[in-house]
Formats: structure tokens, sequence, C-alpha cells
């Protein structure tokens, strides 16, 4: 048979969707292929939904999309093994339409942007995984899938086949993970019922809490904890640098880690009671701006996680990926339309859309950030102690005067860290985060 | 030869959760599958298309979204498929669901002829096994249930031989065509389709017949007002208090521990030794 398409997807992860919708909306011809039993069965996320990207591609998602809830209130933790010191940012600017932020369920959610994607006139089949790039010298001319008559052709193949990106990897356009660009997650979906969710964390129906943690809870480790509010059940997970996984001297597996987390006495009473519901792990690239591969190639375009595109400081991930999905398809879109074919130099202007867009600002912006946290588990271990250490000191009253407090905190700081060793990881934060 | 397989879309009930606050059926975000029983039925139909020639269609009641499962149908290789869809059948039991499929599959025999009518032994949410009998009844059709194996089908002489698992044995039943058949579970294999069939899918207009079209004519007999069951309660079972034993062992050979685990349960279960000696010895 051997059809030929105008674009063909891998992936019907966010960033495959994305790709599939706008191309398809646009009129082209498109074959996404998804191995998973359905659209969103193999995926993890979260999840937090950043508005702004979908916005871009379905404005009116909010009619018909599976949301849980909006986002009214961040809380920010550092913890140590018994207690936390947070900020909290609530405002009641969150409750105005369009809200900004949403907790989904990406099961939910990726089967409905797949209905979205079909409507928009693209082919979908699931359950048949892609193993091979066809190549016809140095042009991607199609992809060979583990079906009998697998092979199937396209002037375009958008590669959103995940972090694993075992595709790219195959065809040599890109090396091997890095243990050390990759973070191992896991995490959690707790039942509980939707009045307990909203007096526990104090919320009305529809409105949702995230909590972001670190500190003691990943053992040592680069990595975060988090905690969202969903209608009715509770998503927590924790992630750490794989790398730091392979050399934590404890052996910390990442469900001890989550375990732990689970019974820290400042998490435990928020999910007493829960049940759980599922459980799975998953990876994160989040080797930032220097573990971005090559973005495009004659006749191929790569986005979402399959190229790294994650913003590990502000957790975004699934809006990268929808943006950088979007950005492709715009690219084939065009391509098609000048009619002068498909090699890397038609599709260059894929690289220059990231460049100007968001996307590639961001994960610039924030380049020296993994290796600084990593190369610094002081950020995970001692400042955190230090910083609970501090507060009970300052908020316990004990007949000791504020200025003797004081000074212990400060020779505290002093004893776990030089004076240069403050002022240098001042340094160095200030430097990743500028 | 036309033969028309009647297949369910079920929610996957390896997913399914009982809510442990509210006792209700949570079916939000649990896929939706084509009945797996009914995969043997269409399986079967298939081959007998590969060796007989003809066609297979499938159709199925349900709401829209069981397009899915039909066109996953198409994608094995059944080369039609009806979708029988329309608001007043919300609410139907075995009683409605049969009428209004047996309709349906009246319907698909204006069209052409319907030899053979396949349905799944039975589905893993309503487990009743009532809708294939059901529809044979209606039709007129001899009915075969529980069948293991299709022994022989003779379309000059309109008569077919299957092999039907009873209790205790196999019974080798010979009867007219048409027919209806409700397959056993586990007696064939679902085929792995090709990537071409997946396309073919993907795009397949699949037909969608309101009551109008399936040709019913009597509304009072679908949907709830056709349907005199009434599901009481549902609630989940309570587990059961014994938990499974794990013993670790040492220093001893896999026969060893099998002899302890064995005698252990004939000395619970005193009548079992000699149950199982007296079958042993015939
Ligand atoms: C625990 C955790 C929490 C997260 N939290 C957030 C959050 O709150 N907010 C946020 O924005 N991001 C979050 N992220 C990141 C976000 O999930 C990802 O960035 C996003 O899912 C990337 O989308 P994608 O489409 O590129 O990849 P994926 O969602 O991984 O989709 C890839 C798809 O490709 C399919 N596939 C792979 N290989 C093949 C093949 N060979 N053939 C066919 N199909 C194939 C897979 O089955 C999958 O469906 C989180 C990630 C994790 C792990
Ligand atoms: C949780 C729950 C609640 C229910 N509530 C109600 C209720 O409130 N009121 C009520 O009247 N009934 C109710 N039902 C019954 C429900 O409508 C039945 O499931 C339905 O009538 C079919 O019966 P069955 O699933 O037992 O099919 P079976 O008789 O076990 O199916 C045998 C075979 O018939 C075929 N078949 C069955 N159904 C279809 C179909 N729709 N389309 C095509 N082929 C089919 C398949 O080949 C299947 O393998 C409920 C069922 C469940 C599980």
């Amino acid at each position: 048979m051997s059809e030929k398409f105008d674009v063909i997807v891998v992936g019907a992860g966010p960033s495959g969707n994305a790709a599939a919708y706008t191309a398809a909306k646009a009129g082209l011809s498109v074959l996404q292929i998804e191995r998973g039993e359905y659209p969103g069965s193999k995926n993890v996320q979260g999840a937090i939904l950043y508005a702004n990207a979908l916005e871009q591609i379905i404005p009116d998602f909010r009619e018909d999309a599976p949301l849980e809830r909006h986002i009214i209130e961040q809380r920010m933790w550092v913890l140590d093994e018994e207690s936390f010191v947070g900020t909290h940012f609530r405002s009641d600017d969150y409750n105005k339409p369009p809200y900004n932020r949403y907790t989904i369920i990406r099961a939910q959610f990726d089967k409905w942007f797949s209905s979205k994607v079909k409507e928009a006139g693209a082919l979908v089949i699931c359950e048949t995984t892609v193993e091979s790039l066809i190549l016809d010298g140095d042009q991607v001319v199609g992809v060979r899938c583990d079906r009998q008559g697998g092979e199937v052709f396209a002037d375009v193949v958008i590669l959103a086949d995940g972090v694993n990106s075992t595709l790219a990897r195959k065809a040599g356009f890109h090396g091997e993970i890095q243990a050390g660009n990759v973070a191992l997650a896991v995490k959690e979906i707790l039942f509980m019922p939707q009045e307990t969710i909203e007096a526990r964390f104090n919320i009305k129906e529809e409105e949702g809490v995230v909590i972001e943690m670190f500190g003691k809870i990943t053992d040592g480790m680069m990595g975060t904890g988090f905690l969202y509010t969903n209608k009715d059940s509770i998503t927590l997970g924790v992630g750490c640098m794989l790398s730091d996984f392979k050399e934590n001297p404890n052996r910390t597996s990442p469900y001890t880690l989550l375990e732990k987390m689970k019974a820290h006495p400042s998490v435990a009473p928020l999910i007493a009671g829960g049940e759980m519901k599922e459980y799975c792990a998953h990876l994160i690239p989040e080797g930032g701006f220097y573990a971005v591969p090559k973005v495009h190639g004659n006749g191929w375009m790569i986005v979402g996680d399959s190229g790294g595109f994650v913003n590990a400081v502000h957790r975004e991930g699934s809006n990268l990926a929808m943006t950088t999905g979007r950005l492709a398809a715009e690219t084939a879109i065009a391509a098609k339309a000048a009619g002068k074919g498909f090699k890397a130099k038609q599709l260059a202007s894929y690289k220059q859309a990231l460049d100007e867009s968001f996307v590639m600002k961001d994960l610039h912006k924030y380049r020296d950030m993994p290796q600084v946290f990593h190369q610094n588990n002081q950020f995970f271990t001692t400042y955190p102690e230090l910083l609970n250490r501090a507060a009970r000191s300052m908020i316990t009253v004990d007949g000791i005067d504020k200025k003797t407090k004081e000074k212990e905190i400060f020779s505290n700081f002093r004893k776990s860290r030089s004076l240069t060793g403050l002022a240098g990881d001042a340094l160095k934060l200030w430097r990743a985060f500028r | 030869m036309h033969i028309v397989v009647c297949i369910k879309q079920v929610p996957d009930s390896a997913q399914i959760r009982v809510h442990p606050v509210t006792n209700t059926i949570m079916r939000q975000g649990v896929p939706a599958i084509v009945n797996p029983y009914d995969l043997f039925a269409l399986e079967e139909a298939l081959r007998l298309k590969d060796k007989f020639g003809g066609k297979v269609t499938v159709i199925c009641m349900g709401p829209p979204q069981a397009e899915d499962a039909l066109k996953k149908c198409i994608s094995f290789g059944a080369d039609d498929a009806v979708l029988v869809t329309d608001r007043s059948f919300a609410g139907a039991d075995t009683l409605a669901t049969s009428y209004a499929l047996a309709a349906a599959v009246r319907q698909l025999g204006r069209e052409q002829k319907v030899d053979i009518v396949f349905t799944g032994k039975q589905t893993i949410d309503g487990d009743t096994a009532q809708v294939g009998p059901g529809i044979a009844k209606r039709l007129g059709l001899q009915l075969l249930t529980y069948v293991s194996r299709i022994a022989d089908l003779d379309l000059e002489h309109d008569s077919i031989t299957v092999e039907r698992r009873a209790e205790g044995g196999v019974q080798v039943l010979k009867t007219a065509v048409p027919c209806l058949i409700t397959m056993l579970e586990g007696t064939n294999e679902m085929r792995f389709a090709p990537l071409e069939n997946m396309i073919h899918a993907a795009r397949y207009p699949v037909r969608k017949w309101n009551k109008e079209a399936a040709g019913i004519e009597d509304v009072t007999k679908i949907g709830l007002k056709g349907s005199p069951t009434v599901v009481s309660k549902v609630f989940g079972p309570t587990p059961r208090a014994e938990k499974a034993l794990m013993q670790s062992v040492e220093d001893a050979t896999p026969r060893d521990v099998a002899l302890n685990v064995i005698q252990k349960i004939f000395t619970q279960h005193p009548t079992l030794e000699r149950d199982i000696l007296a079958k042993a010895a015939v």
C-alpha cells in the first residue's frame, strides 16, 4: 500500500496532539501514531495545565476540556525532617476568568485533546509503535511500525515520542540519555471526597492549591516534591535527578522518597484517609538549554519532551510541549505552501520560531541552573535545615533574648558553611536565576 | 455469506473502582474497550470469512463514543460497522437491548441476507449472557450457546456443526443456518491488524442508525420504558479477612515446599484428598 501523508506525527502526548491538530486544521493530511492503548494511557504529568499555550491552539478549550480545578494559591515549602518554612501566594485575582492554570488528569485530558485532533481531520491510530524512521539518503521520508506492512510515508515526520526519544537516538539525531539530564519522578493519585479537600485546603468548589516542596524530602538529591488538588483526588509526587539516585549513598529509591514525603508531619494530615488510585513513575528531561539537541533536519522536526523542552525551575513541560508542537506544525504548513521541499533549509524557520518564543528564552535564562543545583547539594540539605532551625528559634518563646538567638542562627550558618561559601552560594543562585 | 457480530463497548473492568466514599461505580476516566468476550466472536466470524468468503458486519448499540469500539473491529478485518444509537435507548436492560439489536439485525438482513449472528458469551459489565439468546428468540434463529469450536459449516445444505462446552463434557451439535452463536472465551486468538487496516479503520465512516433507521416500530419496547429490570443496589464486595499467606523457606527443594503445602491443604479440607484420589483412579 505505502500511503503517503503530508505529515506523520509520532506520539499523542501534548506535543504530538498540538502538532497534529494544528497541521490537520490547516488542511494538511496528517497521520498520528501512538503506541498506547489510547492517547494518554501511557502518559504521566503532575499535572498543571498552563492555559496560555493551549489557548493559542484551541482558544475555546475551556468549553469542554476535562479540567479539575483552577489554581488560586501557590505554596512553596522548604522542609527539614519535621517542619517547613514556607510562603503562600493566594489571590482572588486568580478567580477571575479566564483562569490561568488548572489541575488536570492527563489520561482524561489527552483523550479529550485527541478527540479534537480527530475532529480537525487527522487520522489517529493507537496500539502501534513506530520502530524506526525511513531514510532516503539523509532525508526522512516515513516511519516503520511494528505491524505487518508497517511502512508509511510523509513529507515531514514530527517526533513527539517523549523523553526517551528512541527514534531520534536510533537515527543518530541526538546522543544517549545522560543520567544527569533527566529526573526520575514518581507520583500517586489519592482519592478523597471533594468536601474534605475543600475543607483541608481552604478552598471553594473548583478552586485549587499547589504546593511545591524542596529540602530534606529529597535526601540530599537535586529534586522537588509537589502536591496538587484535583476535583476529588490529590496528586502528589517527588522527583530527583537520575544521576543522584544512582549515586545516593543510602540507595534511596524513588518510592521510599515518596513514602517519606507522605509521612512528613506537614504532609500527612493533608492526605490522611486518601485511597490510592494510581501510582506511576516517569522521566523528565531536565538538562535545560544545553541539553536541547538539534531540533530539525531533512524531513523531520522534534518537539516536546523528546527535544528536552522542559523548564524544570518553573515545573513547566506540557506548555513547552504544546508550543513546540504548534510551531513545528506551522513550519510544515508554511513549507508545504511554499512548495520548495522539506529539507533542513525549508524547516529552519522552526528553530527560528523556537528561539523567538518563550521556550528557548526561558531555557536560556536558566541555562546554568541545573549545574549550580547539581554541584551544590547544600541547597537541598544544609540550607533547608538551617532555615527551619532559624524559624523555630525565632518563633519559640523561651526566655532567651532575640539578639542572642540571631547570633546563634548566624553562627549556625557559618558553622555549616564558610562565609565565602555562603556568599558564593548567593552569587551562584543569583547568576542562575538572573 | 453474511455474518453479523454484536459487540458491546464496556468500561475496562480491570480499571473500575467503587468510590470509597459514595459507594458508586466510577466510570469517569475509565477507558472503554470492546467487551473482551466479543473479540472471540469476531475472530471466529473472520475465520469463517477467510474460509468461505463473504462479509462481516459488526453492530453495537450504545452512545456515540461506541464508534471507537466499532472502528477497532474494522481494524481487525470487519467489512462494515453500524452503530445503533438513539437517546431513547438509554436505560435499556437485556430485554430492551435484545429487542433493539434484533430489529437492527433484521434491517441488515434487508440489505443482505444474514446467515450467522455472533455474540460473545456475556459482557464483563452486565454479565447476564441474556442478550444473545434474546436476539435469537426474537429473530427465530437456531441458538447455539457456549460454542467452543465450529467444526463444520455446509453452506450448500445450510447446516452447521459446532462443539459446545457443557458441564462435564463437550456436546457436538448440528443445526440449520441461519443461526445465532454465542462464542466461548479462550477459543481462539484475535489477529494482529496490519498497518493498512489500522489506517482504513481510522478513516472508516461507521454507519449510525437511530431508532427509525434501525426499523424499530414499538417505542415502548426500547430504553427505560422497555426495561422491567431494576438494579436496586450496587456495592463493592468487602475484602475477606484472611489474607494470602507468605512463607519464606530456606534449605528446601521446591518439591518439599509443595508437598508441605499440599499436606496443609488436605489437613484443612479432609474430604479433598479422598475426592482427588477417587477422580485420579477413574
Ligand atoms: C511526575 C511529573 C510531573 C509533571 N508535572 C508537570 C506539570 O505539572 N505541568 C507541566 O506542564 N508539565 C509537567 N510535567 C512534564 C510534562 O508531563 C511533559 O513535559 C509533557 O508530557 C511532554 O509532552 P510530550 O507530548 O512531549 O511527551 P509525552 O506526554 O511523554 O508523550 C509522548 C507520547 O509518545 C508515545 N510514544 C513514544 N514512543 C513512541 C513510538 N515509538 N511510537 C508511537 N508512540 C510513541 C507515548 O506513548 C506517549 O503517548 C511533569 C512530568 C512528570 C513526569
Ligand atoms: C452498573 C450497571 C448498571 C445497570 N443499570 C441498569 C438500569 O438501571 N436499568 C436497566 O434496565 N439495566 C441496567 N443495566 C443493565 C445493562 O443495560 C445491560 O448491561 C445490557 O442490557 C446488556 O446486558 P449484558 O451486559 O448483561 O449483556 P450480555 O447478555 O451478557 O451480553 C451477551 C452478548 O450480547 C451482545 N451485546 C450485549 N449488549 C450489547 C449491545 N449494547 N450492543 C451490541 N451487542 C451487545 C454482546 O455480544 C455480548 O457478548 C445495568 C448494568 C450495569 C453493569
